[in-house]
């Protein structure tokens, strides 16, 4: 054999060919490459499920909320680990962040489905077209598209699904390819778990997220930028498709000189490095503050850092690192913009193998700067300070509407005032990022930062149509409906109307 | 154009100047504004009906009953709703928040656009801005350039009644809207057709504006003649007064379609027949009481989709048109082909098609056939067909029993679902449409959780665990040192 191996290059040269087509070939039937005709036929077949039925009744809806249940209570471990593969998340942060509010926001949904079901009644009082009735009834859209986001993988997925199952309707997920390892785990655990001949997850980037969007879905959850917003919302435009569009922006922090400043600082550590390293949406951004009270925040903010994170924050395993090199690249020039360097207070320190940004503060930079402009979605937290605290209301103003406005303080008049003018998707005041947890609160942007909301009985109603329903009966037809018109129905019209406008309508729709 | 981009950039700045100084936002601002409406229409009554006459053809008791009677019953609810819709609503927070609270505040979105359509010109114009103004909003009106006139008495008088500073009113057509589309709105509401409404949606895209979209369809009525045989002359008479008495049929919610069963169709079509004439006469152009076609455009619409040979033989009844009066007479069709143009696209007109079916059951995939409609009619008692038809279709709205007028119920929500739009007004919900729902959270400084907080251990994630399912108990246990 030897011999014949030595005597025959020419066959090894084929065998080795043979089998490189043959890995080719492989390779391309396993990693199956979704085209166009791909993205057709999936909604075609979770259209027909939805058209059968199979989405709409009470019992597949909570069956499929408690096999996500099973999935929080089976898998966590494994989530917890895909968030540190794609994250370096620590795993309180995906315990609590991710895997306890999913189990929650479940919990809550498979509660009061009943309820969120029924009908609503409309006040019999409230008609003008006595004898009736009405009520509002709740139903699916039909087929709806999920896109979330890397920072938050498995919430982001999950909860808005959650909304869409609930409502009744067929979804697809597409997560995040920028967490892969959970876009993975969410694929294999949501196959395996829920129903797939309406519950799907389409894995892939832009191209797949591209060809998904060409698709006529009879609604688009999206939670992301702002810019891949505006394109999301333009396809949806060409079918006539309503949008949830959860974005981001700036979350200002305004911080009075009456605040408790300990607890002040340990909340915005916890909001801003402890949700994920400062990349989050509801992240605080930057902080306002009056140019007497800044040294002391700044003293508090270092004094609660290190107390969080030792006198090496780099080395600090409760920390989320940068997700990868191109949003570390960004921070990067961000830092080292000129006029934005020499305002560095506190850390700076930077490693790209790790991915690791030191949490570092900076005192007024430059207001035009990149770090002033964009959404930071990082470790890094301005410091702008002013002559009086009120003045923070313009700084607010000239920028976009973020998704998250914050407030410091004990003085009422001022929490009014904040609460009244500030424009925002969501006001916390004396805390940080909380009300996404709460969810008898709708959460979501407006202007730059999005448009709808969602959580609770929100996500039931942002994946619903509320159809009105009006039942009339035969009784009582008055002639004053129907043409002929004569001055004489006329007249009688006028002096109803100068008599009681609201007694018009009950004539014209029978009962007078 | 350049005068009228000019005009378009002052408006806006001006407008949000205004919205910026807070002068909207006010209880009594918003007041003053709806009683100067309601006191705008009663002033200008005959003008109005005078203008609608131009325009439309319609008649006064028309003109009063289906747009200035409503648009004043509209501000007048909205006036004695108005202190009741901008209270905040407080929130139940959950146990775990303790002593934090919450509300939702409702807050105007800023300065908003209303695009309106032509068939009511005034009231598709003054209702919305009734729902712009009381969610305390600064609003920019474009009515349609197909009813010239009543654009042209809107730009006229609103500048006499309302503050102009916060609420104008800028005429034209296609081009005016594509410049005022060019720039960032914090709120596009339009009323038109699905082709308009997904120009309008890519626009709103580039700002990224919510928009409400009332669009149309075909809006079928089923007539389940073994349920209702006893009130069939009220079925009729609805059906006609809504097909015929209301802009001609040029209504987003008028009677597209009827679906009926073949055994009852002769005698349907023979029960119109009287009914059309008890409301026009033997000479239903003379009446007065017909609406007439918008423009010759729509106009030579229509008459296309009637001159389709196949249509044109399953005329029944009328079927006369004449464009110098862009008239066409009350028309009923039996069973045009399904894949005429007339059975696909919203007639928008006089012409009612009447659909035979075997079965009345049938007319539920008939429907789902077909894109949402923005209403669904049924004369019927028969309570498993309700159920079918509410649980199985879908619509904007359904209506048993009669038509049109869940457009006059405000304590309903109208508007339409896929092709038909997206959003809703009318009532509350109309205040709801101008606004941001905005969530207040107000913390404790005074309590503080170590739990919360970094460097993370085992018992503060076990803490925290225990804390989010709300399981107290265990909670209490940990913090005793009695529970590992």
């Amino acid at each position: 054999d030897q011999t014949s191996k030595e005597n025959n290059p020419a066959s090894l040269g084929i065998l080795a060919r043979s089998l490189s087509v043959f890995a080719y070939v492989s390779v391309y039937v396993m990693v199956k490459v979704f085209q166009a005709a791909d993205a057709t036929d999936l909604v075609t077949e979770l259209r027909r499920s939805f058209d059968d039925g199979v989405t709409r009744g009470y019992e597949w809806r909570v069956t499929q909320l408690k096999k996500l249940l099973l999935i929080c209570d089976n898998h966590e471990p494994e989530i917890v680990s895909a968030l540190h593969d794609d994250l370096g998340k620590p795993e309180l942060e995906s315990s609590v962040y991710e895997v306890a509010l999913l189990r929650n926001s479940i919990n809550l949904a498979v509660q009061q489905l009943k309820d969120w079901m029924a009908p609503d009644k409309v006040a019999k009082t409230s008609l003008t077209t006595f004898p009736a009735s009405a009520e509002i009834v709740y139903e699916p859209l039909g087929v709806v598209l999920v896109i979330s986001a890397w920072n938050y993988p498995f919430l982001l997925s999950i909860d808005p699904v959650i909304g869409a199952i609930s409502a009744g309707n067929a979804v697809v997920l597409k997560p995040s390819e920028l967490a892969p390892a959970s876009s993975s785990l969410l694929a294999k655990l949501l196959e395996q778990y829920l129903d797939s001949s309406a519950v799907r997850v389409v894995e892939g980037a832009v191209t797949e997220t591209t060809l998904l969007l060409e698709q006529k879905w009879d609604k688009i959850f999206y939670t992301g930028s702002s810019r891949i917003g505006r394109i999301i919302m333009m396809a949806a435009a060409k079918h006539l498709t309503p949008v949830v569009l959860e974005l981001g922006g700036k979350s200002p922090v305004v911080i009075d000189s009456d605040t408790n400043l300990k607890i002040t600082a340990k909340r915005i550590i916890a909001g801003k490095w402890g949700c994920n390293n400062g990349q989050a949406c509801i992240s605080p951004d930057y902080i306002l503050t009056t140019k007497e009270f800044s040294p002391k925040v700044i003293d508090a903010l270092k004094q609660e850092l290190e107390a969080f994170y030792g006198k090496n924050p780099m080395e600090s395993k409760d920390m989320s690192r940068i997700v990868n090199s191109n949003h570390f690249d960004r921070l990067s020039k961000m830092l080292e913009e000129k006029e934005v360097s020499d305002k560095i207070v506190y850390g700076g320190q930077k490693n790209r193998d790790k991915l690791k940004i030191a949490p570092t503060i900076l005192v007024d930079v430059p207001l035009d700067s990149q770090i002033m402009s964009e959404e930071i979605f990082g470790p890094l937290l301005p410091i702008i300070t002013l002559n009086k605290l009120e003045e923070c209301f313009d700084v607010i103003r000239s920028r976009p509407k973020p998704l998250g406005a914050y407030l410091f303080t004990q003085n009422q008049k001022l929490k009014e005032r904040f609460a009244l003018t500030v424009s925002a998707g969501g006001i916390v005041v004396n805390d940080i990022a909380v009300h996404l947890a709460v969810p008898t609160l709708p959460f979501g942007g407006v202007g730059e930062s999005g448009m709808g909301s969602y959580h609770g009985k929100f996500s039931f109603d942002a994946f619903s149509h509320k159809k009105a329903v009006l039942y009339k009966s035969f009784i009582g037809d008055a002639a004053i409906r129907y043409p002929p018109y004569s001055t004489g129905k006329l007249r009688l019209l006028k002096a109803l109307v100068n008599s009681n406008i609201l007694e018009i309508f009950r004539v014209i729709l029978g009962l007078s | 154009m350049e005068a009228m981009k000019e005009t378009v950039d002052q408006s806006l700045r001006e407008m949000r100047d205004t919205f910026a100084s807070g002068r909207t936002r006010s209880v009594k601002w918003r007041k003053t504004q709806l009683e100067a409406i309601i006191e705008m229409v009663k002033d200008n009554e005959d003008k109005m009906c005078d203008v609608l006459f131009q325009d439309l053809g319609k008649h006064s008791t028309e003109a009063f009953r289906d747009e200035l009677g409503f648009v004043m019953r509209s501000a007048t609810t909205a006036l004695n709703s108005l202190d009741k819709w901008v209270v905040p609503r407080k929130s139940n927070l959950p146990l775990l928040f303790y002593p934090a609270t919450g509300k939702v505040i409702s807050e105007p979105y800023g300065t908003v656009l209303v695009l309106s359509s032509w068939n009511f010109p005034i009231s598709l114009s003054l209702d919305p801005m009734i729902g712009a103004i009381s969610a305390g909003n600064t609003v920019l009106l474009k009515a349609s350039e197909l009813s010239p006139n009543a654009s042209a008495l809107l730009a006229k008088t609103i500048p006499s009644y309302l503050d102009n500073k916060a609420i104008k009113v800028i005429e034209g057509g296609p081009d005016v809207a594509t410049i005022l589309l060019q720039h960032q709105w914090d709120k596009i509401f339009f009323t038109g057709s699905p082709r308009i409404g997904k120009i309008i949606m890519a626009a709103a895209a580039e700002h990224l504006t919510p928009v409400t979209l009332e669009l149309g369809g075909k809006c079928p009525t089923i007539i389940d003649h073994h349920s209702v045989s006893k009130d069939m002359k009220s079925v009729v008479k609805r059906i006609s007064g809504g097909k015929w008495g209301s802009c001609s049929g040029q209504a987003c919610i008028s009677v597209d379609y009827v679906l009926v069963e073949q055994s009852f169709a002769s005698s349907l079509i023979e029960m119109f027949k009287p009914v059309i004439k008890s409301f026009f006469g033997e000479n239903p152009k003379e009446s007065g009481c017909v609406a007439r076609i918008v423009t010759k455009k729509h106009f030579q619409r229509l008459s296309r989709l009637l001159n389709d040979p196949r249509v044109q033989a399953s005329i029944v009844y009328g079927g006369s048109m004449d464009e110098e009066k862009l008239y066409v007479e009350p028309t009923i069709l039996l069973n045009p082909p399904l894949d005429s143009e007339i059975m696909n696209e919203e007639i928008f007109g006089p012409v009612l098609p009447i659909i035979t079916l075997r079965d009345i059951q049938e007319s539920i995939g008939f429907i789902k056939s077909k894109p949402k409609p923005l209403a669904i009619y049924a004369f019927t008692k028969d309570e498993k067909l309700k159920t079918r038809i509410l649980s199985e279709t879908s619509s904007g709205s359904v209506t048993f029993n009669d038509v049109m007028i869940q457009y006059m119920c405000d304590a309903l929500p109208f508007g339409g679902v896929g092709e038909s739009g997206m959003g809703r007004y009318h009532g509350k919900y109309s205040f709801e449409c101008f606004s941001h729902e905005k969530a207040i959270m107000e913390g404790s400084l005074a309590m503080d959780l170590e739990a919360r907080y970094p460097p993370w251990n085992n018992f503060k994630l076990t803490f925290i665990r225990l804390a989010f399912r709300e399981a107290y108990f265990k909670l209490v246990l940990l913090m005793l040192g009695l529970k590992r």
